[in-house]
């Protein structure tokens, strides 16, 4: 593999991509970490030799709702729990709310957190759950006994007041008629919300979820994405959301962060993330289906041919470079490259078509009406501005439009 | 259709078949013997005397007025008071010390749990020297702080605390693996979310998370604990014969000297039923009272 020389990486055609990996968190747009908020700034973290966060830094401004986006193992359920504080980093800083909680407790870091599992106390009554955050922080030690507690002097008040916190936190989220059941009794969804009124009862400083959707079926899970994009908006804190799903994390967050073998790629707003990637990883990870990646080839004056075809791109790389066009950029162009059909699927609204340019299998997604049939050659051209060009590193490079794209 | 109800009985009779040998062991090992006991406790069979008469719940009357049998099982209850909420207790502080721990774990789990493998007459020898009221380390230590130690084994104000306190050392190793195997089975998901709920000290967590989940562990434990504390007698039997002056005489040991020493196997067969009503009781008290106040996942 020859480095492609020319001017080094380059960002893409509309703006530049939203900021790297090691970036400055004050960098992020419409943030300052010492106005509130949650940030960690470079962060690092081996267990056993093997690194499992490397230099990661992140800001989630106050009221925003960022995704943690990456495949299972890349470390980012470990970042949170760094956040939480159950595990600590080997360096780096962690602000919650302004204030530096690196060294604190998890207790006094004022963090809310929506576990995998739930981890719903199975011995409490949802109720209970519920009141957990509120019991421990205004309860005494000897308020909280079980009997002699509700002798104890501003027991009675104290209790009353949490009692009425739950009943107002559990009403929109449809679990007023379950207080009195253990968690035990439970379907998936509504432990789910369980796990939600518990985290959001008291006003927390920072929000954080791990994959809370993950061990919901299908159809609930679209459903509860809305929720909780609703509570968040109730609640206003700084939301960092865990998750290995695409669509949720497109669907719901503010700003994407994708993260991958401990190290944050890239982060920025999903239509960001999806049009202008930092790089191969980002771009492959985002988008069903896949984006559709061709070997191709910049010449002496930089012009790009793939498949051994020239294409309407000039990219200032030189040598081999990745042309990437998503699914749905492809256009059926006579001069384009030829494809073979190999597999076609009717989805209703519209359909995949499964081809093979110069052995290289690609997808494209059409209109539900074309008519094709397998073994069949299409002529594939692509939407110039759309198509993305990375080099032999996987990092993106500039790609400029040649000539006009003809439709 | 005649061929469905033959079947039937046929499965039936297959069915006795392949239970037989466990029932007929049952009957054999554990069903005659206790019928024979409960029927003995009713007889004055002593060995030699035959044939025994039956004497109703003379054997009985004469237990409760039998100072000697009192005495015993006063002492039983005495030493099951001291044992079995020391050693659970124990069990339970050394189970979370070892859980909380990183380093060394197999190490003290093999040490705390030695007593239990090893065999209690055995280990009883080594007990008779370190309580050795004059050349005992534990007196001479004890001398070196210029405190005279007491006779441990053979006063009748010590004896019973330091059959206990042997009690406690067989019974907390064991107490604390069960313990360990608890704790393990509880999601440490759990104590982590009760850390971001707001539990700051340990003993918070214990007290929302660990204690509540580790129920129906500790109700298996105590329950164990009292039976087997119950039953104590090989260090009565070897360290002191029920001695002094039946100052750690034991239920059982008052039961085997009736039985094999003066061979009065009705009379001892009596305080066997009476033992065996007090284990059935607290096996009642286990699963009507306790088993109601305990979660189980």
């Amino acid at each position: 593999m020859n480095a492609a020389p020319a001017s080094g990486p380059h960002s893409g055609p509309d703006s530049g991509p939203d900021s790297g990996p090691n970036s400055d968190p004050n960098s992020d747009p419409g943030s300052d970490p010492d106005s509130g908020g949650l940030s960690v700034e470079r962060a690092q973290l081996a267990l056993g030799g093997q690194p499992i966060l490397r230099d990661v830094s992140l800001h989630v401004a106050q009221g925003e709702f960022v995704a943690l986006l990456g495949p299972s193992g890349c470390g980012k359920t470990t970042l949170m729990r760094v956040i939480a504080g159950i595990q600590s980093a080997d360096s780096g800083r962690v602000r919650i709310g302004g204030r530096d909680v690196t060294a604190a407790h998890p207790a006094r870091r004022n963090v809310a957190m929506v576990f995998q599992s739930y981890a719903l106390y199975p011995h409490l009554t949802v109720a209970q759950n519920i009141a957990v955050p509120l019991t421990m922080t205004r309860l005494n030690g000897w308020q909280r006994m079980p009997v002699l507690g509700g002798m104890m002097p501003g027991s009675r008040a104290a209790r009353a007041a949490i009692q009425a916190d739950v009943a107002r936190t559990a009403g929109p989220l449809g679990l007023s008629h379950l207080l009195d059941r253990k968690p035990g009794q439970l379907s998936g969804g509504q432990r789910q919300r369980v796990a939600l009124a518990r985290a959001v009862i008291r006003a927390p400083g920072a929000f954080l979820m791990d994959e809370p959707l993950s061990n919901l079926d299908a159809a609930l899970r679209v459903t509860t994405r809305r929720e909780i994009v609703e509570v968040h908006r109730r609640v206003g804190a700084a939301t960092l959301y865990v998750t290995h799903d695409q669509s949720e994390a497109l669907t719901m967050a503010d700003r994407i962060a994708v993260m991958q073998a401990g190290e944050i790629l890239q982060i920025a707003t999903p239509e960001v993330i999806y049009r202008d990637p930092v790089n191969l990883d980002v771009a492959s990870f985002i988008g069903s289906p896949r984006i559709n990646l061709l070997e191709a080839m910049a010449g002496e004056s930089g012009e790009v041919r793939a498949a051994g075809q020239p294409t309407p791109l000039r990219t200032p790389a030189r040598g081999p470079v990745t042309l990437a066009v998503r699914p749905e950029d492809w256009v059926l162009d006579p001069d384009g490259l030829p494809a073979r059909v190999e597999h076609a699927e009717f989805l209703g609204d519209h359909m995949l078509v499964h081809l093979r340019i110069a052995g290289a299998p690609v997808i494209l997604r059409a209109e539900a009406g074309l008519r094709v049939t397998v073994g069949e050659t299409l002529h594939l051209g692509f939407a110039p501005e759309r198509a993305l060009l990375f080099g032999a590193d996987g990092r993106r490079v500039a790609a400029e439009i040649r000539e006009p794209a003809r439709a | 259709m005649e061929a469905a109800p033959k079947r039937r009985r046929g499965e039936a009779v297959g069915a006795w078949l392949l239970t037989l040998p466990a029932v007929i062991s049952f009957t054999v090992l554990l069903l005659l013997p206790t019928l024979a006991a409960v029927a003995m406790a009713f007889t004055d069979f002593e060995l030699g005397v035959w044939p025994p008469a039956w004497i109703g719940l003379e054997n009985f009357s004469e237990l409760l007025a039998d100072r000697g049998f009192r005495q015993s099982f006063a002492n039983t209850v005495i030493y099951v008071g001291l044992v079995a909420p020391v050693s659970v207790g124990l069990g339970l502080a050394f189970a979370l010390l070892i859980e909380a721990g990183t380093r060394g774990r197999a190490f003290f789990r093999a040490v705390f749990f030695l007593p239990v493998v090893s065999l209690t007459v055995a280990m009883a020898s080594a007990w008779q020297y370190l309580l050795h009221p004059t050349i005992g380390p534990l007196n001479s230590l004890l001398r070196s702080l210029g405190i005279a130690g007491p006779a441990w084994l053979s006063s009748s104000d010590t004896v019973l605390v330091s059959l206990a306190a042997i009690g406690v050392w067989e019974n907390a190793g064991f107490n604390m693996v069960l313990f360990m195997a608890g704790l393990t089975a509880i999601p440490r998901e759990l104590r982590e979310a009760a850390s971001v709920d707001g539990a700051r000290s340990a003993w918070s967590r214990f007290r929302l998370v660990t204690w509540p989940l580790l129920g129906p562990t500790t109700l298996f434990v105590v329950t164990i604990t009292l039976i087997r504390s119950i039953r104590v007698f090989d260090t009565v039997a070897v360290l002191t014969r029920g001695g002094p002056n039946r100052a750690s005489e034991t239920l059982l040991y008052t039961m085997y000297t009736e039985g094999f020493t003066f061979l009065r196997l009705g009379y001892s067969a009596a305080i066997t039923l009476v033992f065996l009503a007090i284990v059935l009781l607290l096996m009642l008290l286990q699963t009507r009272v306790l088993d109601k106040r305990v979660h189980y996942g």
